[in-house]
């Protein structure tokens, strides 16, 4: 008894990058599905960048950050001192008036939304199929985070109480 | 279970649907917050008429919602870290799971008079 498996593609790991195979030189990899992302003969042998893995160690250093910056600000702005019963202009004045304040605000913002932004790249990356939608999907979430992160920003730095 | 599917089911696969769930539903409403804190910089009056919805039974509710949201993806993020880096992370994946939802169960128990004390007071009194 014989498995043919003459029509599999299989490529030494060196031609990784051609697009043939997984590029493991395993026979099985013929039976396996093909990666997500998967490198094709347009890919450069080396990318300019490590864009991906920067990505990947933001997402798990932000995460950290914003854990402690995210409950924080929960648990002032929706438990204590009355829950959010308390939240009104004054009590935001009263709040930036503190370059502390000001601070924890500002980098909540920008890790919040680009940690946001990365996590939405991914899901698009993965339902969107045609490459048209992507990239559509993609620009218009890119539009919206950057406009939003320099919203946020301006009205941190030109917060007025006496507006 | 054929070969070569992503979906592997049980802790692993659920764990990382309800953190992508929770994700995405988290920035959306970043949008929707940046945007209506943004209203200090138009009046206080608008700023606080906006607010005010927040202030509402429903929405009350929702923010109780949203700390739930917030608390499983931070929690399960934390143990996304640890499977990562942490050289026995993979090996107690499930039980780390567990111990997120354990952590989660407690902390929405002891949160839920504080976050709906406003809604709880405005119906019951003090």
């Amino acid at each position: 008894m014989s498995t043919e498996i003459s029509d599999a593609i299989v490529v030494p790991s060196k031609q990784a990058h051609t697009g043939k195979g997984l590029g493991t030189g395993n026979p099985a990899d013929a039976f396996v599905i093909e990666p997500p992302r998967k490198r094709t003969e347009k890919t450069p042998r080396r990318t300019r960048t490590n864009f991906e893995m920067l990505a990947w160690l933001f997402m798990r250093l932000s995460g950290v950050v914003l854990v402690v910056l995210i409950l924080g600000h929960l648990l002032i702005m929706l438990v204590l001192d009355g829950g959010v019963s308390k939240i009104g202009f004054a009590f935001v004045a009263g709040r930036w008036s503190s370059p502390f304040w000001q601070g924890w605000d500002l980098l909540m913002l920008w890790l919040a939304m680009l940690h946001g932004a990365n996590g939405m790249r991914q899901v698009i990356n993965d339902y969107a199929e045609k490459d048209s939608t992507r990239l559509w999907l993609k620009g218009l979430m890119g539009t919206a985070t950057v406009f939003t992160v320099l919203l946020g920003t301006l009205v941190i730095f030109t917060f007025d109480p006496n507006i | 279970m054929p070969a070569g599917t992503l979906y592997r089911g049980r802790e692993g696969m659920w764990s990382w649907v309800a953190h992508r769930v929770t994700g995405v539903l988290i920035f959306f409403f970043l949008f929707a917050h940046v945007l209506d804190t943004a209203l200090v910089r138009v009046s206080p009056e608008s700023y606080d008429t906006v607010i005010q919805t927040y202030k509402t039974p429903l929405v009350n509710l929702m923010e109780y919602g949203l700390v739930a949201a917030i608390l499983f993806h931070a929690l399960n993020g934390l143990r996304v870290v640890a499977v990562d880096f942490w050289s026995k992370g993979p090996k107690y994946q499930k039980q780390m799971l567990w111990s997120v939802v354990g952590i989660w169960v407690v902390l929405m128990a002891g949160s839920f008079y504080g976050i709906l004390q406003h809604t709880l007071i405005s119906w019951f009194g003090k």
